[in-house]
């Protein structure tokens, strides 16, 4: 570093240094574009999916009122309704995040959900068992599942895709088997978590959308603020980056499928508080708004990465179409366009902001 | 040149060019290669070999004024891609084009498959037809047997019997006996399997083709070819006939200027207790390797392709598995046979590996992310990490390191490859690593950030440091090292110390460690 002329880093500099200014000479001279909007496209891209929410909101009160004359769609009942009854699919969303921030699937989140709502029926419904012993089982086979996914997935070196797909079905024969597929009912016997879940209301909304919150805090602490929290993100950003850093790749991955599995279980708690029963089938449904759900949000909040709030509203932004459309007379099938639609169009979206790169997930 | 100017030459070349850019990558090169010969083809990396290969294989176009010439006729550049095949050019590259989960047979009807069309394969047929080219050429390969099955040298053979079959099948559009060019074939064979591949160039020559024979190792050269072409820096450094040849006069052609052959300098590595000492290292290659390194000792590691040195790095990390080994540092011993990356790493060990963006850092998180990895624990507060304090820590550590543009949210894969590298290595430096192991850290780097990465390597060598770089790149090793080993066959072929750690000097062993370790040449 003596003498300057013939330092090739000090050349360097210099080139930089010019060029640097040349820029700076352009965007001066050019007319500021950015002027107009006021807003970047960044901050678009990131609250986009609250703006799209209220302007669905808007639209519908709008056709309800000028079209029907009624307020049906916006009525505290009709949306203290909806957060009410989708505390539980927020919940399941919450618990799919791990893993595929790790870069896995979990396709056995809606079963695993299904069976220890079962397992949580027939223990408090059909043995006397008390309400909190029960919740705790229920809870525990929900992370056996993810144990035995991750089992497969990481010392077989399945694809998680193809374990968490056999481990569902799987899963599912097992609740039919356990509950002789009937439904299962608790109101009888001990209604205690019924009135955990549903019928203690703050605000008018029951406590199921609460728990939902307090979990979506939780993860996004976890994500954001914890070391693990960091060692996940780079297990499914680059895994060959995050063993040659010391993380211990196989771990992360495991306990990412392991969370999933017990937070499906707390679904399924919270979904036999809300309906007081639990039956083999109907809840298999979610799996799908979940997947969607998620891909939603990761489209916004921190765009690009899946995180706790863009997933929160994207079920809340789903269902208030759903919800609207609805009250407007329009069958059943709407939801399955809504769900299936949107989960391609949040991925293709998402697709568009990575400029189209091919998608490279798990291993 | 040509003494039998009776028969055509299959291939000439005349005055063939390239730049990329600024740089000169081929400057009026000249080369005919005969009927029924096999022609060398020398150089180092940089020499301009792959560019006259890729032209020729319509990869790349050529400065205007070449001339290319096949059986006499003159062909136009640039040829289109794939072109070559119509004109009697067949291609083997190091990584042979395989399909490994399929059988021999459908690999080599592969290009059939890939442009005829046919809506009947008759698999028996194709089987026997592929059974009696390969008893043509006395080669036991089984054409059903899967290509995954096979050991490296058949797969090889394969590889070349496809191409052959390729420049057969379009003889009546060229007319020729067809030129196979062999692009470095041999690192990774062991020495039976070069013999079976040499005797195979044998047959094919003598049957009237030609072979254009791409190599770093002067004695393959003197073996298997009848002339030989050395290329150095994009021009022709000379032709040769090969039997009137002697090693020492490849290896100058190559690097460039008459070498002293010093007297061995054999100074049992650093004075005084060494910091880092390395034990018995067997990988997959490299073969009972012993390393001693004192406190900020930068030490070099360099070979030819094939030679083992380039897997040291990760031997020693843990993130390739070593057969055997041992490593002492801070006094603390450790099977180097159980090593793991998270061991390394409590050991104060980091590992820059040369796949920049699928190894060395998370291309698509923020270079914030990317730096405080493996630094995590020094922004735990009661709450949590202390993300403001992540944000401000690396804005300042890119700044020491000069990263442009210095903005900690940009990703990762969007800065240059220089300031991804500055990244990369800040990521380590910032932990105060005891031993620093660098695979090929400025590949890919423009002239300033390399410059700069040489200071930072240096100013933690200086803190005490030791660092072991694996590289391909002479000057660069000359430029950052104490002292260089260089490998040959999984073995320590010459030490350089002192004065004698210079771009030539290196590049010198790295080229005679092959070819005159064995017939001790020493003037």
């Amino acid at each position: 570093m003596d003498a300057r002329n013939d330092d090739p880093i000090a050349a360097y500099e210099d080139r930089l240094a010019a060029l640097e200014r040349k820029v700076r000479m352009l965007q001066e001279t050019r007319p500021a574009p950015k002027a107009a909007p006021g807003v970047s496209k960044q901050f678009v891209e990131r609250y986009a999916i609250i703006g799209i929410w209220i302007l669905l909101i808007v639209a519908f009160a709008l056709v309800d009122n000028l079209v029907y004359g009624s307020s049906r769609f916006f009525s505290v009942g009709n949306f203290a309704t909806m957060f009410s009854t989708q505390g539980v699919l927020v919940i399941l969303t919450l618990g799919l995040l791990l893993p595929l921030t790790a870069g896995d699937f979990d396709l056995s989140i809606a079963a695993t959900m299904t069976l220890a709502s079962l397992v949580l029926a027939i223990l408090v419904g059909a043995m006397g068992t008390p309400t909190l012993i029960a919740v705790v089982i229920a809870l525990a086979v929900g992370a056996a599942i993810g144990a035995l996914n991750a089992f497969f997935v990481l010392y077989f070196r399945i694809h998680s895709l193809i374990v968490t797909l056999g481990m569902a079905t799987f899963v599912i024969g097992i609740g039919k088997w356990i509950s002789g597929s009937r439904t299962i009912s608790i109101f009888g016997a001990n209604p205690t978590l019924i009135e955990w879940v549903n019928q203690t209301r703050l605000f008018n909304v029951s406590m199921s959308f609460w728990y939902a919150l307090i979990l979506c805090v939780a993860i996004w602490y976890y994500l954001e603020y914890t070391t693990p929290g960091r060692r996940l993100l780079f297990v499914g950003r680059a895994r060959e980056v995050a063993r040659l850093a010391g993380i211990r790749v196989n771990a992360v991955r495991a306990y990412a499928l392991i969370g999933s599995g017990l937070i499906a279980a707390l679904a399924g708690v919270l979904a036999v508080g809300v309906n007081g029963s639990a039956d083999p089938s109907s809840r298999l449904g979610l799996l799908l708004p979940a997947f969607a759900a998620a891909f939603l949000g990761a489209t916004s909040i921190v765009p690009g990465r899946f995180n706790p709030w863009g997933s929160f509203i994207g079920v809340f932004l789903l269902a208030t179409g759903i919800s609207g459309l609805q009250i407007f007379g329009i069958p059943n099938f709407v939801q399955d366009l809504f769900y299936g639609g949107g989960l391609i169009l949040a991925v293709a979206a998402s697709q568009l902001v990575r400029r189209r790169q091919p998608m490279e997930f798990g291993s | 040149m040509s003494q039998h100017s009776d028969e055509v030459p299959a291939l000439e070349i005349r005055d063939l060019s390239k730049r990329f850019g600024g740089a000169v990558a081929l400057d009026g090169v000249s080369l005919t290669v005969r009927q029924g010969e096999v022609h060398g083809l020398l150089g180092q990396n940089g020499s301009g070999k792959s560019t006259l290969i890729k032209i020729l294989s319509g990869f790349h176009e050529p400065a205007p004024g070449g001339r290319l010439r096949l059986y006499g006729r003159d062909v136009p550049l640039p040829l289109a891609p794939g072109q070559f095949r119509s004109l009697g050019l067949a291609f083997v590259h190091q990584h042979l084009g395989l399909v490994p989960s399929l059988s021999v047979t459908e690999n080599i009807c592969l290009s059939d498959f890939a442009t005829g069309r046919n809506w009947h394969i008759d698999w028996q047929r194709e089987t026997e037809r592929i059974r009696n080219l390969f008893a043509d050429y006395d080669l036991a390969i089984e054409p059903t047997a899967r290509i995954a099955e096979l050991p490296q040298v058949d797969r090889c053979l394969v590889a070349i019997v496809r191409a052959l079959e390729e420049v057969r099948s379009a003889q009546e559009s060229h007319g020729g006996h067809g030129i196979l060019v062999l692009d470095e074939p041999t690192p990774f064979l062991p020495r039976a399997g070069v013999e079976r591949l040499f005797g195979l160039v044998r047959q094919v020559v003598a049957n009237g083709a030609s072979v254009v024979f791409v190599s770093h190792d002067v004695d393959e050269i003197l073996d298997i070819t009848d002339r030989a072409t050395v290329l150095r820096d994009g021009r022709v450094a000379g032709t040769v006939v090969t039997h009137e040849a002697r090693p020492q006069d490849f290896i100058e052609m190559i690097v460039g200027q008459r070498v002293e052959h010093f007297h061995a300098d054999h100074r049992d590595g650093p004075q005084g207790e060494p910091a880092v000492v390395v034990e018995g290292l067997t990988g997959a290659v490299c073969r009972d390797l012993t390393l001693r390194l004192g406190e900020g000792e930068v030490l070099g590691l360099t070979g030819l392709i094939g030679s083992g040195f380039d897997e040291v790095p990760a031997l020693i990390y843990g993130a390739a598995h070593a057969n055997a080994g041992s490593l002492t540092i801070g006094g603390r011993r450790s099977d180097l046979a159980r090593m793991t990356p998270e061991d390394a790493v409590r050991r104060g060990i980091a590992y820059l590996p040369a796949d920049r963006l699928g190894a060395s850092g998370a291309g698509s998180l923020p270079v914030a992310d990317n730096l405080t990895l493996p630094s995590l624990d020094r922004f735990m507060a009661a709450l949590g990490l202390r993300r403001s304090g992540m944000r401000e820590w690396s804005a300042t550590v890119g700044r020491q390191h000069q990263v442009k543009p210095n903005d900690p949210a940009m990703y990762l894969q969007n800065l240059s490859g220089g300031n991804q590298q500055k990244v990369l290595l800040a990521k380590w430096l910032e932990i105060g690593p005891r031993l620093l192991l660098l695979d090929e850290p400025t590949q890919g780097v423009d002239v300033g950030a390399r410059q700069q990465v040489f200071a930072a390597i240096d100013r933690a060598a200086k803190d005490g440091t030791v660092v072991i770089c694996a590289s391909t790149d002479a000057e660069q090793l000359a430029q950052i090292c104490d002292r260089v080993l260089v490998m040959a066959h999984g073995r320590v072929a010459a030490e350089l110390t002192g004065t004698d750690v210079t771009k030539e000097t290196i590049t010198y062993h790295c080229y005679s460690g092959l070819a005159l370790n064995q017939t001790a040449l020493i003037d």
